[in-house]
């Protein structure tokens, strides 16, 4: 299947507002989790995400910490082997996922709400991250696994161009690594790094719970206190450290057999809780942010043919979140391909939008409110999105105001403070002839 | 127990992973006016928005040599202007009233969708009939259309070393099924495609008589009807030719590829003929009508999450791969196949990973699947089927799919009844009868150097198919 445009896998602004938002129930349990809670009644069904403070921003010199520790979970727990705790999901039609990012690490249920079938579900997801046993062969195993997946990014220039634009905006910042780790720092990794790690941040008060499903109050409130018990308080993470802005501009040439380069030009742009935030969002749905419809795939596509997908967006984080702007498109274009999407950032910095432009995408933004609350699975995205970054509960309710109140002048002000073109990382991954590798100052 | 629509091994890399299941859609309603159309609607009122799709029945399985991606390509161009609008007005339109919006083609099927907040489904309706019979196609559009098709085609296949030896698996597998052609078509054939060929291509298959129409939200269905009568009822109809595909020939000894691209992993493929739903049933009394539906279990009880047997014994167990999936294309229009892709654990070779993947496939076409297995795929299908209901646009997929592929949505209703019936015997039939050496293909992607000197050497041509 060929989707007309790709859409980029992350999770960008997450937006959303009007008519019926939904009634968020919020608690803390007696141990300091946080819980937020939507019923839906709709289907017979439950989503739960446990968001721990717990992603590669806390590897502490060992990338790769994070990620490991997180798979490790379901390896092993309270005596049951990771045959009986795959079992002990699948039998009963539960989906368990996890994952880890920058910031959390995560781990999903779905389940139908029978009692019959969510109870062992929950009772075994409980094992999972109350009681890994941490086995060593999975960790041998799982080691190995993740050298392979580090192999196949190296030929992906996608993810070398990511890789490589993260690793210049973030210099020394935890969040320059990628989050699977390194071929050195996985070689270097022990089981006990990992039972140090998990023991640290893998407790309540550094825990977000999101639930939304066919549960009421009581229900959910003892849905939690069955789930958590045996996990300690424990301590909350500690702050991150800021990431410092960028004193110069680069452009980083990687060497790569494919017949597209990959163009990525970005810097570091805002922290979830910058008041300038909406402003951002707005400026960049107009500039590259809103699909089918921008001034990058106007320029890029539309116009010039240079390339199947180009795009912008902010990434809000815990702290500052990149920019990052990027397209792809065969060698001989690729100089042309980044020429005009500097310009056209440039431009955007100086001037903003028009008001045109700004009515346009306040309609995309505010009319399309409904859409992105339309199921659990997106509603349990923000859940967890509102409660990992501590975002008031009426997050949801306040969008389509906070965006109709931006301005122009708000968006111009707001890219210019955030965004210096001067000071922009270029990633340049393909065949780039005639033109030394590695990394040039300019 | 998934309905895959194009390869899965291209799905993965895109987010819309829609490799879930049917639902029982019980509630739908289904017209037809009087020029063709058929128009599904199916009620769902958790939240005030609306998805609307036009499905048309034609896809790259569709399309002769020569012609190779020009169902995809017109595609991209139904997004450059009617007489009514111009080029990229569609979509300026649908923004402003806060839509999402996308296309997809398959082999078997082009579509066009919009999400939107249910009082803006008028705008859809009016923008998809106005496109229906009224392209314009203009040749300046069409020039630099074709040039963002070709960088499609070198991001998702010339650069990918695993889509590029897929696209070989398929082409070696299939011999005179158009299954063996890609989707987004040859390179050769992109760079000599005219916007005339574009549209003929159009003429003969965009037509309300051609195309479903399928409306998922919270809407009413006499009104939707209303509306659909109103926008697309004037649409004349077409005569619909009918395509001339050729069968595939029947394949007699086990098929191997080898794959040279500059990577850093190896790579196993592996394709086994298998029939699909529809092929079943249009071929009545060939096969039992239960296998497709044996296939689905077989497929479930190999490679249906992590305590699957392929993840439990090959990954965890002997460790002998790093990676490995497998997909049954169950919603296949043709006789389709089951494949398994596998990357190999370190200092594991392709010959070792093959032979462990076959000693799989040999016990579950020896040995009847335990009860246990047999009670956990039923049991993953039916909490599926309420998981898959959470998505309006999933649920849209499944009528689409089922109607485009010449069967009724109707048949999406027997889908968890069908599976549910499904006996261990029956599955160690459709094993014994279907992962033979005989209806086998194997691809492996043996990687070249990274390093560019060599690559050039590589890739001075586009006729470097190994097949």
């Amino acid at each position: 299947m060929f989707i007309k445009r790709l859409s980029i896998c992350i999770l960008l602004f997450c937006s959303a507002a009007v008519q019926a938002s939904p009634d968020i129930q919020f608690w803390e349990t007696g141990s300091g989790a946080r819980v937020y809670f939507v019923e839906t009644h709709e289907l017979p069904m439950v989503d739960i995400e446990l968001a721990f403070d717990a992603g590669s921003s806390r590897d502490g010199g060992m990338p790769g910490l994070a990620m490991m520790t997180n798979t490790m979970l379901a390896e092993g727990a309270g005596g049951r082997t990771v045959d009986e705790i795959s079992r002990g999901f699948e039998d009963l039609g539960a989906v368990y996922a996890n994952s880890a990012g920058k910031d959390n690490a995560s781990l999903n249920l779905r389940s139908l709400v029978d009692p019959e079938l969510l109870k062992p579900a929950l009772e075994n997801l409980r094992l999972v991250f109350t009681r890994p046993d941490f086995p060593e062969d999975s960790f041998e195993r799982e080691r190995s696994r993740v050298l392979v997946a580090l192999k196949q990014k190296q030929q992906s220039p996608a993810s070398l161009a990511s890789d490589s634009l993260r690793s210049a905006i973030y210099g020394e910042h935890p969040y320059a690594s990628p989050d699977e780790g390194t071929e050195d720092s996985l070689q270097a990794m022990r089981l006990e790094d990992i039972k140090a790690f998990y023991k640290k941040y893998y407790v309540a008060r550094n825990l977000t719970i999101a639930i939304v499903g066919d549960l009421d109050r009581k229900q959910a409130g003892q849905l939690v206190d069955d789930l958590l018990t045996g996990l300690p308080a424990g301590n909350k993470a500690a702050s991150l450290p800021p990431v410092k802005p960028l004193k110069e501009a680069e452009t980083i040439k990687i060497s790569h057999p494919s017949q597209q380069t990959h163009i990525l030009i970005g810097q570091p742009g805002i922290r979830r809780d910058d008041p300038d935030l909406f402003p951002l969002y707005v400026g960049n749905h107009i500039l590259g942010g809103g699909g089918l419809v921008s001034r990058l795939f106007e320029e890029i596509r539309e116009k010039r043919g240079l390339s199947y997908s180009t795009y912008s967006y902010f990434f809000p984080m815990k702290q500052t979140g990149p920019f990052t702007a990027g397209t792809q498109t065969r060698a001989e274009q690729a100089d042309e391909a980044r020429r005009i999407m500097l310009e056209q950032i440039r431009l955007f910095i100086e001037k903003g939008p028009t008001a045109e432009e700004l009515a346009a995408a306040k309609k995309n933004l505010t009319g399309g409110f409904p859409l992105r609350i339309d199921s659990n699975s997106d509603i349990l995205r923000y859940l967890s999105m509102i409660g990992f970054y501590n975002l008031p509960l009426d997050y949801l309710d306040t969008f389509n105001s906070k965006v109709e109140a931006v301005t122009a002048e708000q968006i111009r002000v707001a890219f210019a403070r955030k965004l210096n073109p001067d000071h922009m990382v270029t990633v340049m991954v393909g065949q780039v002839a005639g033109l030394a590798e590695g990394s040039v100052t300019e | 127990m998934k309905i895959l629509h194009g390869s899965a091994i291209l799905l993965k890399t895109l987010c819309l992973g829609l490799a879930l299941n049917t639902a029982v859609l019980a509630e739908t309603q289904e017209f037809t006016l009087d020029n063709g159309l058929k128009v599904l609607v199916k009620e769902d009122h958790r939240a005030p928005v609306v998805v609307s799709q036009v499905w048309y029945k034609v896809g790259a399985s569709y399309e002769v040599s020569g012609l190779t991606g020009i169902s995809h390509a017109l595609e991209h161009m139904m997004f450059k202007g009617t007489k009514k609008y111009a080029p990229g007005e569609f979509s300026r339109i649908i923004s402003e009233n806060g839509g999402n919006e996308n296309a997809f083609t398959s082999s078997d099927y082009t579509a066009y969708f919009q999400t939107l907040e249910k009082s803006r489904l008028p705008i859809s309706f009016e923008l998809e009939a106005d496109r229906m019979r009224h392209l314009t196609l203009p040749a300046d559009e069409f020039a630099k259309e074709i040039e963002v098709v070709m960088e499609e085609r070198r991001l998702r296949t010339e650069d990918s070393p695993e889509s590029f030896a897929f696209e070989t698996l398929m082409a070696t597998a299939f011999q005179t099924s158009p299954y063996r052609q890609p989707i987004i078509g040859w390179m050769a054939d992109l760079e000599a495609m005219t916007v005339d060929q574009l549209r003929d291509w159009y003429q003969r298959f965009y037509a309300p008589n051609n195309a479903t129409l399928v409306v998922i939200g919270d809407v009413e269905a006499k009104k939707v009807l209303k509306l659909a009568r109103k926008y697309f009822g004037p649409l004349p109809s077409s005569e619909i030719e009918p395509e001339k595909t050729l069968p595939e020939t029947e394949q007699r000894g086990i098929k191997r590829v080898v794959i040279k691209r500059p990577a850093e992993l190896p790579h196993l493929m592996m394709a086994y003929k298998t029939p699909s739903l529809n092929s079943t049933l249009n071929n009545a009394g060939s096969s039992p009508a239960w296998e497709p539906y044996a296939l689905e279990v077989l497929s479930g009880i190999l490679d249906g999450g992590n305590s699957a047997r392929l993840e439990t014994n090959l990954v965890r167990g002997k460790e002998l791969a790093a990676m490995i999936s497998l997909d049954y294309r169950f919603t296949a229009r043709l006789g389709t196949v089951l494949t398994i892709s596998a990357i190999p654990a370190a200092d594991v070779s392709l010959d070792q990973l093959e032979l462990a993947i076959r000693e799989e496939l040999e016990r579950i076409s020896t040995k009847k699947v335990s009860k246990a297995e047999l009670d956990r795929v039923k049991a993953q299908v039916i909490a599926d089927d309420i998981y898959q209901r959470d998505s309006l646009f999933y649920q849209g997929m499944v009528l689409g799919i089922f109607e485009s592929i010449g069967l009724s949505w109707k048949h999406a209703d027997d889908y968890v009844p069908a599976v549910k019936a499904v006996t261990a015997e029956q599955v160690l039939a459709v094993a014994k009868k279907y992962l033979v050496d005989d209806g086998l293909t194997v691809a492996e992607l043996e990687p070249l150097p990274m390093d560019p000197s060599a690559k050039r050497h590589a890739t001075a041509g586009e006729s470097d198919y190994v097949h």
